[in-house]
Order: structure tokens, then C-alpha cells, then sequence
């Protein structure tokens, strides 16, 4: 098991240029806990999750790591237990996957030290709890965009960090390899209690795999909590602009969000039901709502 | 640090196995570069008009005096393939170094303009102020970082954009060239080797007060581009993966351009731009070494082979003698053109 490490921000106000994106926020970051930051595009999450990492010096405020601030650590230091996954990292050309891996240990390693048995367990164990060791020996650039995203979060495994932030991880894949992704950044929080922070972009997913859920509106923090705390008809409503109805996920009993646009709407029968039951309704979100008022442990505040 | 738990001694034997296959690859392909840069040193000794025996060359190093070898040798061929030893290495460490840290194979030295920067002081130091050795490198040295500097910030609008960069360097590129060819057309003694030394490169009249300030500059300047070696492998996985393996992405990137820039300017103000050296050394190297690693070396070694192959083939091959540049530019256009259009045809937007 890990150390538990604890990250927070303390008026923490980012910007680039003279526009300011962040606007004095205080954050904790739960240690051993899988944190889900959500918002509207351009709110600031990965903004919020550069700066957290030492890509980006705060305008006011600090980002605090163990009680010292990560912004005046030294940088190998604080890469030996804080590490980032860039939304769009790049592989070199012809790079194959137990290379990539390989770079992982940079600062785990010095001009003057030779690698060593330590370096190659740490790539060893990363291949393997991303299942990449079938494809140690190819080259990153042929493979599918699902195999590419783990061989890079194994790059971020083998660096051996107790604190890694992704931003972004599941862009660009399918629904069955964001899954995957997923459920292997949940197995390494559970396995090796490795402190998660990771920015995604669906509010459901989120609420699933999320054991504490901030969402970022304005520049500031609008909400966080459990999912089911955060993830209200109100927030979505604050943070997104977006009417929705929020249900219990039947699969998982975390809250799922269903938006509510313009079209598609059983728009007369949708209030009626809620109140009536009636079984000429088989929309397959009906016996959720109805159990909204009923139930208190809902995802209803 | 975390246990790896999950490590089972099978795995970590793979790969072992895989870094040790990777690393002896690697050293057989520097071993073999050596090799082959020392052979082809030794024939631009030995061989020529004249042909001089390996002892007779060894005596004449050791500084015995040996009949026409002392001078041909000596004075003539020594300090031309010392040089052409010399620069090459200097143009294809500093290229791969530039290629590495912007991610573009289009981003040498020679291609963005650093090199013509170099070349047209030097050029103006030599033909129209007469300066000697050591004002011409100082004066080829700031007109190199100068360059590199107004490429980069005339390429800097919040981040720098490696098309972006490439574009405005070859603007400048060509820019810093006529210069240059107008500084030599109003030379007074209009000498076309000495314009060819400066248009493409070239190593007629090699001497040694031109070889030793080139000499000491990549004596001093490749020691501390190795030591940034793996930090510049971090590099380029992206600044914001290198920073968070513990980089320190800006010190990085300012001791890596000084460090190439005064190689390029060192070498450049002792054989001119030696046309596509520093463009082609880096991709040659990647090709043969594979990606695994740093291409430094590889690099510089492949840049000394090309200058000292291309040099003995333009002195030998043909009825007439041809600078070296002239061949080099030869070789390397069509590499160019191969690559824009690749950049092209993956819809890499200019």
C-alpha cells in the first residue's frame, strides 16, 4: 500500500495571457480516492490539473503537496510521486511500448546511475496491470487508439507515483475502451491505493467511477462531494446551462444524468407519469422516477 | 514508493531482456559508426592524387618528417580531415538536437535559418572586415543565437508551433543567404572557393588556426548536449509529459540551444554551411539505431561520415573537384522534398 499523500489548493487563481481562468479556488484532493473533476469546456479543468502538477505557475494562491508547495519542489522530487498524463501526449515516431514505458522511470533515474532491477520491475508491473505486455515489442504508432492509451498510462504506472492525475484519459475512445480504461485506473486506486485526480468529459461516467466529484463552474468550485451530492438536477443546470433529470444508474445505484433538450421529449406524458405510474409509459427511465420522492438515499437532494 | 505487487520475476525477465537486446543493439550501431568513420578518416589520409602508405601517415602524425607526406599530408590532408571530422559531427549532434527538441525532422539547424545566420557573419567577418579567427566565431556565434532567437519569438504567439517556426526559419533562411551572396559579390578579391566555403560549405584550404576554435568548441560544447541527453528524450514525448517526468522543460530548452547553436556557428564559421549535414545526420541515425533512445551520438558520428564521405567523393570521384556542400546538397534535397511531401499527404496543415 501507498502513503497517503495530501494535495490541496489554497486560492488558487490561474490564467494565461491577461485572462484569468481559475479564480481563487480551495480544493482538497481525498487521499487513496479516485477524484473526477467535471465543468463545461474552457472552465478550467485541465488548467486546475496543469497547475496542480507544476505545468503551470499559479497567479495567486499555491497548490500544497505534503504540506510544502509543489511549485517550489524540486522537479524529480515531485515526479517521484506526483505524475501527469497529458490530454494529448506525443510518441515518438517508431517508438515501441517497452521503450515508451521505459521513459516512465526518468526521474527515477540520473545521468550517472545505470538502470537497474528496479527500472525494469517497475516497467514489468506497469505492462502488466495495463495488459501491454502482449505488446512490448510494437511499435506505439500502430496501434488502436484503446491499446495506445494504456501502453501511455503505463508510461505513467512505471514512474511508480502515489499521486497520478490524467486529464482526459477516455478522449477519442470507443465506448468499450473507455470502460477499460476506467476499470484499470479503479483496479490500481484498489490495488496499490494510488491517488487518482482525472478531468472527464461525461458527467455519467463520472458520476460512476468517481468516488468524489468536483465540479468546476465560473472558474471556481461549484460543487463536490459524492456523486451523489454533486451530481443534482441544480448542478447540471449551474454548471452546463442544460436542463436534465436525474435517475438512479440501474446498474451501478450511482446517479445517472439524462439531459433534456429540445426534441425527443415525451413532453406531456413525462410529468404525468411521475405522479401516475401509468403503465402506457415504458420508457425504460420511468420505474427510476418514479422512486424519486419514495427513495431518500436517491441521487435526488 | 509502491511495492510492485503485481510483478511476477517472468515479466521483469522479459524485460530485462528486451532493454539489454535494445542497449547492445544500440552500442553494436555506435561500435560499427565508429568504425566506419575511422576507415573512412584513415583513406582521406592515405589516398588522393598521391597515395601514402598507413606508416608513412602514422609517421608523419607522430611528427616524424617524411619526405612529400609531411606536406601533403601534413599540412594539406590532416587538417582537412580533422575538420571535416569535426564539423560534421558539431552539424549532426546540433540537427538531431533541434530535431529532437521541436519533434520535426524539418527543424535543423541548416533549414531554420541558424545556420545562414552563422555563415553570413562569417562571411561578412571574413570578406569585407578581414577579422581573424576568433572575432569571425564570436561574430558567427551571435548572428547564430540571434537568429534562433528571432525565429523563435517571431514563431512564438502563446506556445510555439513547430510548422510555424519552420516556415518563418526558412523565410529568414533565405533572407540571411542573399545577404550573403551580395556581401561576396562585392568582395573585392572575388574568389568563387571562398564564395562556395560560404553558400554551401566546403573544406578547400582547410588550415589548422581555422580547425582548433572548432575543434575546442565541440571539445566543450558536445559534453554538456550529452549530458541533457535523456532530458531531450523526455522532450519529446511533449513538454507538458516531459515537465511531469521531472523536467525542467525551459532550462532544457535554453542549454540545449545555446550548447547546438555555438557547435553550428563554430563549425559553420570554419567550413561554411555544409549543405543538409545537420537536416539529414539525425533521420540517417534514427533509421539505424531505432527510437529506443537518445540519437545523439549516432547522429553526430553519421554527420562525420557523411562530411568526410562526401568530401573525398567531390575531391575524387569525378573529373572535377567539388566542394563538399555541393555534394551534400545533392544528397539531401530530395530528402526534403520527400519530407514536405510526406508532411503534406498527412494533412499536416502549414
Amino acid at each position: 500500500m501507498t502513503t497517503h499523500h495530501r494535495l490541496t489548493a489554497e486560492g488558487l487563481t490561474l490564467g494565461y495571457g491577461d485572462r484569468t481562468v481559475v479564480d481563487s479556488l480551495d480544493l482538497a484532493v481525498p487521499p487513496g480516492r479516485i477524484t473526477v473533476i467535471v465543468g463545461a469546456n474552457a472552465c478550467g479543468k485541465s488548467t486546475l490539473l496543469r497547475s496542480m502538477s507544476r505545468l503551470l505557475a499559479p497567479r495567486k494562491g499555491r497548490v500544497v503537496l505534503d504540506g510544502k508547495e509543489v511549485h517550489r519542489l524540486p522537479a524529480k522530487e515531485l515526479a517521484r510521486t506526483l505524475g501527469l498524463l497529458p490530454q494529448s501526449p506525443v510518441a515518438p515516431e517508431g517508438i515501441t511500448v517497452s521503450d515508451l514505458v521505459g521513459r516512465g522511470r526518468h526521474p527515477h533515474q540520473s545521468v550517472f546511475s545505470r538502470w537497474n532491477e528496479k527500472d525494469d520491475a517497475a516497467v514489468a508491473a506497469a505492462l502488466e496491470a495495463t495488459h501491454t505486455e502482449p505488446l512490448a515489442e510494437r511499435a506505439v504508432d500502430e496501434l488502436s487508439g484503446g491499446q495506445r492509451q494504456r501502453v501511455w498510462i503505463a508510461m505513467a504506472l512505471a514512474q511508480q507515483t502515489d499521486l497520478l492525475l490524467l486529464d482526459e484519459p477516455t478522449t477519442f475512445l470507443d465506448a468499450s475502451h473507455q470502460i477499460e480504461v476506467l476499470d484499470l485506473l479503479t483496479d490500481l486506486n484498489r490495488s496499490r491505493g494510488t491517488t487518482i485526480v482525472m478531468v472527464l468529459h461525461d458527467l455519467n461516467l463520472a458520476a460512476r467511477y468517481a468516488d468524489h466529484l468536483i465540479a468546476l463552474a465560473g472558474g471556481g468550485l461549484h460543487a463536490s462531494g459524492t456523486p451523489a451530492e454533486v451530481l443534482t438536477e441544480e448542478t447540471v443546470r449551474a454548471v452546463f446551462d442544460l436542463d436534465s433529470r436525474i435517475i438512479e444508474d440501474p446498474v451501478s445505484g450511482r446517479p445517472l444524468m439524462l439531459p433534456i433538450g429540445r426534441h425527443h421529449i415525451l413532453e406531456p406524458a413525462r410529468r404525468n407519469t411521475a405522479a401516475t405510474g401509468g403503465p402506457q409509459e415504458r420508457s425504460s427511465a420511468e420505474p427510476y422516477q418514479s422512486d424519486v420522492s419514495a427513495t431518500p438515499g436517491s441521487a435526488r437532494k | 514508493m509502491s511495492a510492485p505487487v503485481l510483478t511476477r520475476p517472468a515479466s521483469v525477465e522479459a524485460a530485462t531482456r528486451r532493454r539489454v537486446r535494445g542497449a547492445s543493439r544500440r552500442r553494436r550501431v555506435v561500435l560499427v559508426l565508429v568504425l566506419l568513420v575511422a576507415a573512412a578518416f584513415a583513406v582521406t589520409l592515405m589516398a588522393g592524387r598521391t597515395y601514402y602508405p598507413p606508416g608513412d601517415v602514422l609517421r608523419v602524425i607522430l611528427g616524424e618528417q617524411v619526405p612529400g607526406a609531411s606536406f601533403t599530408v601534413g599540412r594539406l590532408r590532416l587538417p582537412r580531415a580533422v575538420l571535416a571530422l569535426i564539423a560534421g559531427f558539431s552539424f549532426g549532434l546540433a540537427g538531431v538536437t533541434f530535431q529532437t527538441m521541436l519533434r520535426n525532422p524539418l527543424a535543423s539547424p541548416d533549414i531554420i535559418g541558424i545556420s545562414s545566420g552563422a555563415s553570413a557573419a562569417a562571411a561578412i567577418a571574413i570578406v569585407t572586415l578581414s577579422l581573424g579567427e576568433v572575432q569571425v566565431s564570436v561574430l558567427a556565434i551571435a548572428a547564430g543565437l540571434g537568429v534562433a532567437l528571432l525565429v523563435y519569438s517571431l514563431a512564438f504567439r502563446g506556445g510555439v508551433v513547430g510548422t510555424r517556426l519552420i516556415l518563418i526559419g526558412i523565410g529568414i533562411s533565405a533572407m540571411l543567404d542573399s545577404i550573403t551572396s551580395y556581401v561576396l559579390s562585392q568582395a573585392a578579391e572575388w574568389d568563387l572557393q571562398e564564395a562556395m566555403r560560404w553558400l554551401t560549405g566546403s573544406l578547400n584550404g582547410a588550415a589548422w588556426d581555422q580547425v582548433v576554435p572548432a575543434l575546442a568548441a565541440a571539445a566543450v560544447l558536445t559534453p554538456l548536449l550529452l549530458g541533457q541527453a535523456r532530458n531531450l528524450t523526455a522532450l519529446q514525448l511533449g513538454d507538458d509529459t516531459a515537465s511531469a517526468l521531472g523536467v525542467r522543460v525551459e532550462r532544457t530548452r535554453i542549454t540545449v540551444i545555446v550548447a547546438a547553436v555555438g557547435l553550428i556557428a563554430f563549425a559553420t564559421a570554419a567550413a561554411g554551411p555544409i549543405a543538409f549535414v545537420a537536416f539529414l545526420s539525425g533521420p540517417i541515425a534514427a533509421r539505424i539505431v531505432g527510437a529506443g533512445g537518445s540519437l545523439l551520438v549516432p547522429a553526430g558520428l553519421v554527420g562525420s561520415l557523411l562530411v568526410l564521405v562526401a568530401d573525398f567523393t567531390g575531391q575524387f570521384a569525378f573529373g572535377e573537384r567539388y566542394p563538399v556542400g555541393v555534394v551534400t546538397g545533392v544528397l539531401g534535397a530530395p530528402y526534403l522534398v520527400h519530407l514536405i511531401i510526406r508532411t503534406n499527404r498527412a494533412g499536416g496543415s502549414l
